[in-house]
């Protein structure tokens, strides 16, 4: 038997002697896929690796307890008691704030780290010059991120001033463990040491700070059960604590998701590498009817034809598969410098034999099963062919008759969904991936189907032959126009998708940024600093547009209408998140509200339930307008009551309206307003927005207000639009990156479904040049068969992408969506150029052919 | 019954009956070379007669061979003769003889080795390859013994494609009158793949006879056909012959099949080994 098989083994090299070269150029259509899922699957690997090798120095000690306000009494009382018991306890505060230099004229907000000694317990911060990080906890020092030197023009051993205080700039930030890089992109970092906090006055009444303090707990405890322990304290102080196995978690948890989505993409590359694979393959068994009918008439039983084929299949698809392998290692050394910013820790790219071997194994696996549709039609190949040409095999059996095809479709799809509850890890989310995919390829088929029966419907007599009959090869027998169109316009999609989004989303900021819209933010002020705000920013000629109160409060209990029809009453606190799955539902019950009180609605808001603020009768309950995602969050409806706590002062309230928030806008929104009575004595800052068109003079007002008021932060529209872009940009490169395989396997599927009807197409352009057609003619003609698989694929691609980046935008990013017409013309035209050219390179040899071959047919 | 549009329609018929046995006598294969002025004379006979245009294919000294493992293989020899307008020839030999190379020659879709051919006057191998397939789609027409129909195409539009390749804009009206004349108005939508071989070759006559061709080059056009099916194609071109006055070059190996002709050159290992009238 073995010996039996190695002779077929041997026939099925020999067979493929002639083709090999041509045959890997189409099997390379696999290797896109399996190298995209190898570089992401190996990189994620890298990633969770270094997670594991530094989750305690990602987190600074063993254990993190955090507030958004400063710790009360009974924490200070239990972080004495810690120590006491041997656990080190270090302190960090972290908030913004406005830096400048006394003798420069720019100011930034940024982001200030006041740590303790000892701080971080695990890990080290790298500084320029190395080692300066000492130096912080001896004097008034400031180590800075460079991005701050430059922006304010100032060197090492400047004098930088927060608020009140003044810092000797002594280096600057090279690695701070645990950082996300595009972070700094808002506010560069500014470490300080924790007890000049008090000295800068920066933290007053409304101030966001986060306090945190780490543990370092000795090996003989355990850090879980140190939490535990004291979880009643904590909870009731809002505190929130994490271990190492906490960070780990949720950070790998990230990169898995990230992995997931990209693998998604991954595997639709690779499935429509598959459609690549069975086009090569289709082509090559016409191609080699005569050998296949001789065979049989030498005695090979179809069986025998059968396994030579997919023999040959499986040893090309190893091939691409290797291939596969090796540019995704090229791909994966790369992505570490594309996704460096958001990962928050430095990876080491290095091999992953799992993800290597899962590459293979997938590779070889698709390239096989789709490969077995085609080779299932040497079984109609009868010997009468190789003594008649004319002679037709067996009558192609009807799809359902025929049980080896059947089957074979079944294994297509099962090894879809098997791949995909692989890769998920779960057969549920596998089921659901493998959904997803099927969704995303039956849309674009749709769209395919679509698209090619209009532009058919629309075909007209008029029109020049050689365009007409470009269009009909379109429509010929056994076309694989619908493959190309999806492989193609797969790519399009990602590509005017990601487009899209990205602009939309610029453009939505830089909209509320245009004529009369504010641009300048003053934030934190207090009430006593409010006047002075407003006229220092009146002495600089400009608009008060909004002067919005802010007040803190939480949330101390909520009551349904009637009590029996809502889930029963809860309260605030750590008994709120209880008996339910801890989800955001119990964080909206525990978080802190920053609400504000107006009596009228902002641009920025619609009403869409209940009524807004009016005369209402004194004895009743303050009315309040909750935004309406929050309040299915709360699970609460109109007239429910809400009781807040407002530092310490109990105030019930009834649910009176429900807003549609549009929050992308440089504006301050809020998911509680109350109407301007109930809050008006309670502590409150203010916020003040205001237009100067001048980004010199808006510098300027920021230090006038910095230099008047230390504690107030301000914001620059241009700032967060420039944060906003770089985020978007890198993003994007991640995903542009998935859309290049994408379009790429698309051409290598068209050079595959031009293969396939190569014959045909040889004996067309002969005859066409016996028949008088110049070669002009004959290019015309492929051209406008090419050009209009272009636009095909392209109108597909991009027609989905509008209805993809519309809901995006709209959904995820809450921003305004129009359609750029010019930018997706390019890529259309792009698009179009790759696959005339990609369609012409690969028919040049029916130019080449001379019209003598119509003879020796 | 709708008439065939040629161009040789008023230019009389007598001429070229004189013209067979000059060219047909000067060239002969197997006679001795033609002294040097001799072969003068002849020429400018030759060319004479064909300002006169009486002569549609003037074949001389035509060779062909072929690189074949190193060494160049020659498939035809040193072919002369000469066609007159509106003749009907058949070209026979055995199979390897050099039949089909001659043909492709003829029409120009091959370059010679050595040798010219001039086609209604105008000698191919001055022509690049375009400027030959444009002589092909105005001046001549092709019938194969497989058809060769584009199989993405209806009757009526494999019809009109030499037409359309022109800029004819009257292409798919004159494709319905040519798929009337060989009796097939009724399958004009139909695909080759819905057609008999009968059929088919009727629909690639009515096509080769589509731009009023002044040649018509058939390769074995009924190789294909059972023999009544054959029987009726060849009456058809002969019709087509007798009524636009097209010259044709039929390719065959059958002797019921060249005896159709009136005029037979016999190829043999690439060289003109018989040339004959036969008697009408």
């Amino acid at each position: 038997m073995s010996a039996r098989w190695r002779q077929l083994a041997a026939l099925a090299w020999r067979d493929s002697r002639t083709a090999r070269r041509r045959l890997l150029l189409y099997m390379s259509s696999i290797s896109l896929g399996v190298a995209a899922l190898v570089a992401i699957d190996s990189y994620s690997a890298n990633v969770v690796r270094s997670i594991r090798g530094q989750s305690r120095a990602l987190l600074g000690g063993d254990v993190s307890l955090s507030s958004r306000t400063a710790f009360p009494a009974p924490i200070d009382s239990l972080l004495d008691t810690l120590a006491r018991s041997g656990i080190a306890v270090g302190h960090t505060t972290t908030f913004t704030s406005m830096a400048l230099v006394p003798r420069g004229q720019t100011t930034r907000l940024v982001q200030v780290n006041a740590v303790g000694p000892d701080v971080p317990f695990y890990g080290s911060i790298e500084t320029d010059p190395p080692g300066h990080y000492a130096g912080l906890q001896r004097g008034h020092a400031a180590l800075v991120d460079p991005s701050l030197l430059t922006e304010l023009g100032a060197h090492e051993g400047d004098s930088v001033a927060l608020g009140s205080a003044r810092f000797e700039i002594i280096g600057t930030l090279r690695n701070v463990p645990g950082d996300i890089g595009i972070a700094s992109s808002l506010g560069p970092r500014v470490y300080i040491a924790e007890r000049w906090v008090p000295e800068t006055k920066l933290l007053v009444f409304g101030s966001r700070a986060d306090y945190e303090v780490l543990l370092k707990i000795p090996p003989a405890l355990d850090a879980a059960q140190v939490i535990a322990a004291h979880r009643a304290t904590l909870d009731s102080a809002h505190v929130r604590a994490r271990t190492v196995q906490d960070t780990e978690r949720s950070l790998t948890q990230g990169i898995e998701q990230l992995n997931r989505f990209l693998g998604v993409v991954a595997l639709v590359a690779l499935l429509l590498g598959g459609v690549g694979v069975a086009n090569a393959i289709h082509a090559y068994i016409e191609e080699k009817r005569d050998p296949i009918a001789v065979l049989r008439v030498l005695g090979a039983t179809s069986r025998q034809v059968l396994a030579v084929y997919v023999m040959e299949a499986g040893a090309l698809g190893l091939f691409g598969a290797v291939i596969g392998v090796v540019l995704g290692v090229i791909a994966q050394m790369e992505l570490p410098h594309v996704l460096g910013g958001f990962v928050p820790v430095s990876v080491v790219p290095r091999l992953e034999p799992r993800a290597i071997l899962n590459g293979i194994a997938i590779g070889v696996w698709v390239a096989v099963v789709f490969a077995l549709l085609p080779i299932l039609g040497v079984r109609t190949i009868s010997p009468l062919e190789a003594i008649r040409r004319d002679a037709s095999g067996a009558p192609v059996r009807r799809l359902l008759r025929d049980v080896p095809r059947l089957i074979v479709l079944a294994a297509l799809a099962a090894s879809v969904v098997l791949i995909a509850i692989v890769r998920a890890g779960t057969v549920r989310r596998g089921v659901w991936m493998s959904a997803g995919v099927a969704a995303a390829l039956a849309l674009l088929w749709l769209a395919a189907v679509v698209v090619s029966r209009l532009t058919r419907r629309l075909l007209r007599e008029r029109w020049p032959f050689v365009m007409r009959q470009g269009l009909a090869n379109l429509y010929r027998p056994a076309n694989q126009t619908q493959a190309v169109m999806l492989a193609l316009g797969f790519g399009a999609f990602l590509i005017s998708t990601l487009y899209l989004v990205q602009r939309n989303v610029i453009a939505g900021l830089a909209l509320s940024g245009t004529e009369t819209r504010a641009n300048l933010a003053f934030f934190d002020v207090q009430q006593d600093q409010a006047a002075g705000v407003d006229s220092i920013i009146r002495a600089a000629h400009a608009p008060v547009l909004q002067q919005v109160p802010i007040v803190p409060m939480r949330i101390a209990s909520i009551a349904a209408r009637s009590p029996g029809l809502a889930p029963a009453r809860r309260t605030g606190g750590r008994d709120a998140g209880r008996g339910r799955a801890p989800g955001r539902g119990s964080w909206a019950l525990r978080r802190e509200y920053r609400s504000s009180y107006r009596d009228t609605l902002v641009a920025s808001e619609k009403l869409v339930a209940g009524t807004w603020f009016g005369a209402r009768p004194s004895d009743a309950l303050p009315p309040v307008s909750l935004e309406s995602d929050l309040a299915s969050e709360l699970g609460v409806t109109l007239g429910d009551t809400i009781t807040w706590d407002v530092q310490g002062v109990r105030i019930p309230t009834i649910v009176a309206s429900l807003r549609q928030v549009t929050w992308a806008r440089f504006e301050p929104n809020f998911f509680v307003v109350f109407p301007p009575g109930p809050l008006a004595g309670a502590p409150q800052t203010v916020v003040f927005l205001t237009r100067v068109a001048d980004a010199g003079a808006r510098a300027a007002l920021q230090r006038a207000v910095v230099e008047r008021a230390p504690n107030v932060s301000s914001i620059d529209l241009a700032l967060i639009q420039r944060a906003v872009g770089s985020i978007l940009d890198k993003v994007a490169i991640a995903i542009r990156f998935m859309a290049l395989f994408s379009v790429a396997t698309g051409a290598l599927v068209l050079l595959s479904a031009i293969a396939a009807s190569r014959r045909q197409r040889l004996r067309e352009g002969v005859l066409l040049k016996t028949l008088g057609a110049t070669r002009a003619q004959i290019a015309r003609i492929m051209l406008s068969e090419y050009a209009a698989l272009g636009v095909l694929a392209s109108a597909t691609g991009i027609v989905l992408s509008l209805g993809g980046a519309w809901a995006l935008t709209r959904y995820l990013f809450q921003s305004r969506f129009s359609p750029a017409a010019l930018p997706l013309g390019a890529i259309a035209l792009l698009m179009i150029a790759l696959t005339a050219g990609v369609g012409l390179w690969s028919s040049r040899d029916v130019f080449a052919e001379t019209a003598m071959a119509a003879l020796r047919e | 019954m709708v008439r065939i549009p040629s161009r040789v329609a008023g230019t009389g018929d007598g001429a070229p009956r004189v013209a067979v046995a000059v060219s047909g006598g000067a060239a002969r294969a197997g006679s001795p070379p033609p002294r040097p002025h001799a072969a003068v004379a002849a020429n400018a006979i030759i060319t004479i007669l064909h300002f006169t245009s009486v002569l549609m294919l003037i074949v001389r000294q035509l060779t062909k061979s072929y690189p074949s493992g190193g060494q160049s293989l020659t498939v035809l020899h040193d072919v002369t003769f000469t066609v007159p307008d509106g003749a009907f020839v058949a070209i026979v030999g055995p199979s390897g003889s050099g039949k089909t190379t001659l043909l492709g020659l003829l029409a120009g879709l091959d370059t010679p080795t050595s040798g010219a051919v001039l086609l209604d006057g105008v000698e191919l191998g001055a022509l690049s390859e375009d400027a030959r397939a444009r002589l092909r789609g105005e001046k001549v027409g092709f019938v194969f013994q497989s058809f060769q129909l584009i199989p993405t195409l209806t009757a009526a539009e494999n019809i009109a494609v030499p037409l359309e390749l022109r800029g004819a804009r009257d292409a798919a009206a004159r494709a319905r009158v040519l798929l009337e004349r060989v009796g097939l108005a009724d399958r004009a939508h139909h695909l080759p793949a819905q057609l008999s071989g009968g059929e088919q070759q009727r629909v690639a006559l009515a096509r080769a006879f589509a731009n009023a061709p002044r040649v018509l080059f058939a390769d074995e056009p009924t190789g294909n056909l059972d023999s009544a099916t054959g029987e009726r194609i060849i009456a058809l071109l002969e019709e087509l012959n007798h009524e636009a006055g097209t010259t044709i070059i039929l390719v065959t190996h059958d002797s019921a099949l060249a005896s159709h002709a009136r005029r037979i050159i016999r190829l043999s290992d690439g060289a003109v080994v018989d040339d004959r009238e036969l008697a009408a």
